[in-house]
């Protein structure tokens, strides 16, 4: 992997050289933006999200705009392609596209730029596709209505796109539909359709943060290969350092509207000059143990010391002996899927396949695997929303659930989840404070004062302002929405947490953020964490024992150092090899 | 596609099954007894030993039922008092005129509803929205019979464009091979035959489809504004492509999903709303006999046409959700 992208990197230099300043000809500029400003129209008044931006692209170049999200980074990207929503506009400045003003560009002649000249990779997969319609059209349309190909041979022309991505059978794959596409395949699609006119430069909107770890990394070197075989320019946006680190020659980091600093990209990471730099480099989940990061914080001899110890009393990485607080054994999953017709047979489908594992109280284990891996079935079985197939779960040496309704109610005191998208999992008419009462109130905890004392308890735990309780999900960020969503989990004082993907929508700063919090958490109330997730990084930040699954089956487990410094499975040292950035901790 | 059709229609057996035994016990339950309260002013010894021998209430109620039911699947829906006519004969001679009515006033409402959701979306906040909403919401508000009256008083009465009642002017000499009127002048080439019952179609299906029309521009308004700011909406103009394919491919398809359904369950409230606009313009179709049943105590008009009246509307909704799968390939599977 690490010999493709040095191949890269000198091949770039040798066309334009990433720090092309002046000197480089006119000609070899494709893109110059001036001392951009771009407005929204706001019941407030305007709001400005970009303020005088300044960046040049060279062709052939790959441009990184690092930012967290509301940056102002794919505002400036869509003011290039002159798709800002309705309510946005340019106030200041210019776009020089291949030395024409695209401020002065009718729609026509802008729409005409965009299907044969600019190109777009969107961010998510999922709702970029019109779900009504075949994917071969979707393709064909832009072919046609540009003057590219004929009605008659726009077909044969996508099929070769599709094909150029990677996507296999793609004259079949052409007459189907989104819906019948995995994600993977959707964004090859889309790559398909930003490059089908050519363009000299491509917008790359976080083109794979949706995909899972393994997926992102094939499709990200279709991306590579492709616009350096065509010599197209790349303005790629992402919050992922690692990536840009990986993928770029220049990065340029916006904050706040701003662009703050800007250069050839290892300069940028290695010496950040600017303070948002920094922070957003030390907040990037790395590969550092999780024990060196609180050795950061806390100073080291005392962690090394905590460390001696826990190892003279016979535990493994601060991890207490005795009876396990959950312990899943030999459990299987079967879902039965329905036939099709009405005399068609059902078949069965395994999800979670024989897997046994321990949660020891008071730690945090970390289940990895891709979609469809098995691991969030695994997670509804331990919280008592699905019931397996075969095999137990106990939960503090007694089956998880219960016998009856009561023990059930009982169960899910002790039992909480904390779910991955903040967004969805609040009601969106129930304000802060009634949210993280709920629980309360639904487990008949004491009278209205007692629950309103507990909930602003609960808000500080979690370092959220009084304030904010009469605040409705609408008005919060994701970083705070994701704190509600903790707050509510503890409301019942639960001994298990399980957090199924909790931190994968948010932003690298606000997700340090948040697992910041859950450690702390963990630590004064002697709280177990299971965590679901795919991502890797996140796993050495907050794990003490990894699980690995994979198809329905438990194919590695050992602690965090295990895993990581000697992964025994092919499978897992492929989740460890797609971590973008791998490259640039070593460098470090 | 057939399948789905198939499944969809032995669903009607349960509903239908039901249906028969709430109308069956309905009139057993009418106050007085069902001889009482169906011959009301009519009584005599022989009509009331008429009616009981029909229904034979001197059998246990399960036999009863059972040769009511029988009788409907044999397609005898009863007899009428009033006329004396069969119940069948009565519905398929008015239902053409309540179709043909409904047709208009749904062609109406769409065919202004869905430009004018459309429009306002599009130009949301400008006085083209602001119009399309207070129309929609006068639309809303304004019950129907007001509605007709007042269309029939300015259009038909004081400026004369248009009849005031009726389907077909009295003078018009016309064959009726289907009592489809407009179909009929068509298929027999009697032109002004059609052309006549046409403008007697126009103010009652104007009136009829108001409200619909109200309900859909709101409803394809708001899908649309939704639609026009997805991500794929923005993709595709990524790729450059003409307005009027965006237009019409990418956020007209995607908008009409839900407008379909609405449409739907239009049907359903077009075939209610019949019964007033129907009696105002006084036009021969099932709404204006059923008003008049109602009043005479008809009762097995009332009960067969309610029969049929639900057959239609659960057919009408299978068509809807058909053309829902034409329209989104996501639901073919499904089905």
């Amino acid at each position: 992997m690490s010999d493709e992208k040095d191949t890269m990197n000198e091949s770039t230099t040798a066309q334009a050289g990433p720090d092309a300043g002046p000197g480089a000809s006119a000609a070899d500029v494709v893109l110059r933006v001036e001392n951009l400003a771009v407005d929204f129209r706001t019941e407030g008044g305007a709001a400005r999200a970009v303020r005088g931006a300044d960046l040049t692209v060279h062709s052939g170049e790959t441009v990184a705009i690092v930012g967290e999200s509301g940056s102002g980074k794919t505002t400036l990207a869509m003011a290039v392609l002159g798709l800002l929503a309705s309510n946005g506009s340019v106030a200041e400045g210019h776009i020089w596209f291949r030395g024409e003003d695209l401020g002065q560009a009718g729609p026509q002649h802008m729409a005409h730029l965009r299907g044969t000249a600019l190109g777009l990779v969107p961010q998510d997969p999922m709702t970029n596709l019109d779900p009504v319609m075949r994917i071969g059209r979707q393709i064909d349309e832009g072919l046609i209505d540009n003057g590219l190909r004929t009605r008659r041979d726009a077909r044969g022309r996508t099929v070769e796109l599709l094909e150029e991505v990677g996507l296999p059978d793609a004259a079949r794959r052409a007459s189907q539909y989104p819906h019948e596409f995995s994600g993977g395949m959707r964004q090859r699609a889309l790559i398909a359709m930003g490059l089908s006119g050519r363009p000299a430069l491509l917008v790359a909107d976080e083109p794979t943060s949706a995909l899972d770890v393994t997926v992102q990394r094939g499709i990200l070197d279709q991306l590579s290969d492709l616009t350096h075989e065509l010599g197209t320019a790349v303005l790629l946006i992402t919050h992922d350092l690692g990536l840009a680190a990986e993928r770029a020659d220049k990065v340029v980091v916006m904050y706040r509207g701003e662009i703050v600093e800007q250069g050839p990209a290892r300069d940028v990471l290695m010496n950040p000059r600017h303070e948002y730099t920094r922070r957003l480099m030390a907040s990037a989940p790395s590969l550092a143990s999780r024990r060196i990061e609180i050795a950061r914080e806390r100073g080291l001899d005392e962690v090394l010391d905590e460390a001696l110890l826990a190892h003279e009393d016979g535990a493994v990485n601060g991890v207490a002996a005795g009876e396990p607080l959950v312990s899943v054994r030999d459990v299987t999953k079967v879902f039965k899927i329905r036939g099709h017709g009405l005399l068609g047979r059902s078949k069965d489908f395994t999800a979670v396949d024989g897997v046994s594992l321990d949660v020891p109280r008071g730690s945090t284990v970390a289940v990895v695997g891709e979609s469809g891996s098995g691991k969030s079935t695994l997670a509804r079985m331990i919280l008592d929303i699905e019931t397996p197939t075969a095999g137990t779960v106990l939960f503090d040496g007694r089956p998880a659930g219960g016998a009856n309704q009561a023990e059930r109610i009982a169960y899910r005191r002790r039992v909480q989840p904390v779910f991955q998208d903040p967004y969805s999992s609040l009601d969106p008419m129930y304000s802060v404070f009634r949210a993280i009462e709920e629980p309360l109130r639904a487990h008949r905890f004491g009278d209205p004062e007692a629950r309103r004392e507990r909930v602003e308890e609960l808000a500080e735990q979690v370092a959220l302002g009084k304030g904010l309780l009469r605040r409705f999900p609408s008005e919060l960020s994701g970083g705070q929405r994701q704190r509600v969503a903790i707050a509510r989990a503890l409301a019942l004082k639960p001994e298990l947490v399980v957090c199924d993907e909790a931190v994968s929508a948010l932003d690298v700063v606000v997700q340090a953020q948040i697992l910041r919090l859950l450690a702390e958490l963990q630590e004064e109330l002697g709280l177990t964490y299971l965590f679901i997730t795919h991502d890797l990084a996140v796993v050495r930040q907050i794990a003490d024992r990894v699980v690995v699954m994979q198809n329905g089956m438990l194919v590695e487990e050992g602690t965090v150092d295990e895993v990581f410094d000697s992964p025994r499975t092919a499978y897992t040292r492929a989740l460890l090899d797609a971590i973008p950035g791998k490259d640039l901790e070593l460098a470090l | 596609m057939l399948r789905l059709v198939g499944q969809r229609l032995l669903l009607l057996i349960p509903l239908l099954l039901g249906l028969s035994v709430l109308l069956f016990a309905w009139v057993r339950a009418l106050p007085g007894g069902p001889v009482t309260a169906m011959l009301g002013e009519r009584y005599t010894p022989e009509a009331a030993a008429a009616i009981e021998a029909e229904m034979g209430l001197d059998q246990p109620l399960i036999v009863q039922y059972g040769k009511y039911l029988l009788r409907l699947l044999q397609g005898d829906f009863g007899t009428s008092l009033r006329s004396g006519r069969p119940v069948l004969e009565e519905f398929v001679n008015r239902f053409p005129a309540t179709i043909e009515l409904t047709v208009v006033a749904l062609i109406f409402a769409i065919g202004v509803g869905i430009p004018l959701g459309y429009l306002a979306a599009r130009r949301a906040g400008t006085v083209v929205d602001h119009t399309a909403v207070v129309v929609s919401l006068i639309g809303v508000t304004v019950p129907v019979f007001f509605l007709a009256f007042i269309l029939k008083y300015i259009f038909a009465v004081e400026l004369g464009w248009f009849p005031t009642s009726g389907r077909m002017s009295p003078t018009m000499e016309a064959t009726h091979p289907t009592n489809f009127y407009v179909l009929d002048g068509i298929l027999t080439a009697e032109w002004d035959a059609a052309w006549d019952a046409l403008v007697h179609l126009i103010l009652p299906g104007i009136a009829l489809g108001t409200i619909p029309l109200a309900i859909i521009a709101r409803m394809t308004r708001a899908a649309v504004s939704e639609v026009q700011n997805a991500d794929y909406v923005r993709t595709a103009r990524a790729k450059g492509i003409k307005p009027a394919r965006l237009r019409t491919e990418h956020i007209l398809r995607n908008a009409m999903l839900p407008v379909l359904t609405t449409i739907g369950l239009q049907v359903g409230l077009l075939l209610s709303g019949a019964v007033l606009t129907e009696t105002v313009f006084a036009f021969s179709g099932i709404g204006s006999f059923l008003a008049e049943a109602v009043f005479n105590a008809d009762y097995p008009v009332l009960q067969g046409f309610v029969l049929l009246i639900a057959v239609t509307y659960a057919l009408v909704n299978l068509l809807v959700d058909v053309s829902y799968g034409l329209i989104d390939p996501r639901l073919r599977r499904q089905q």
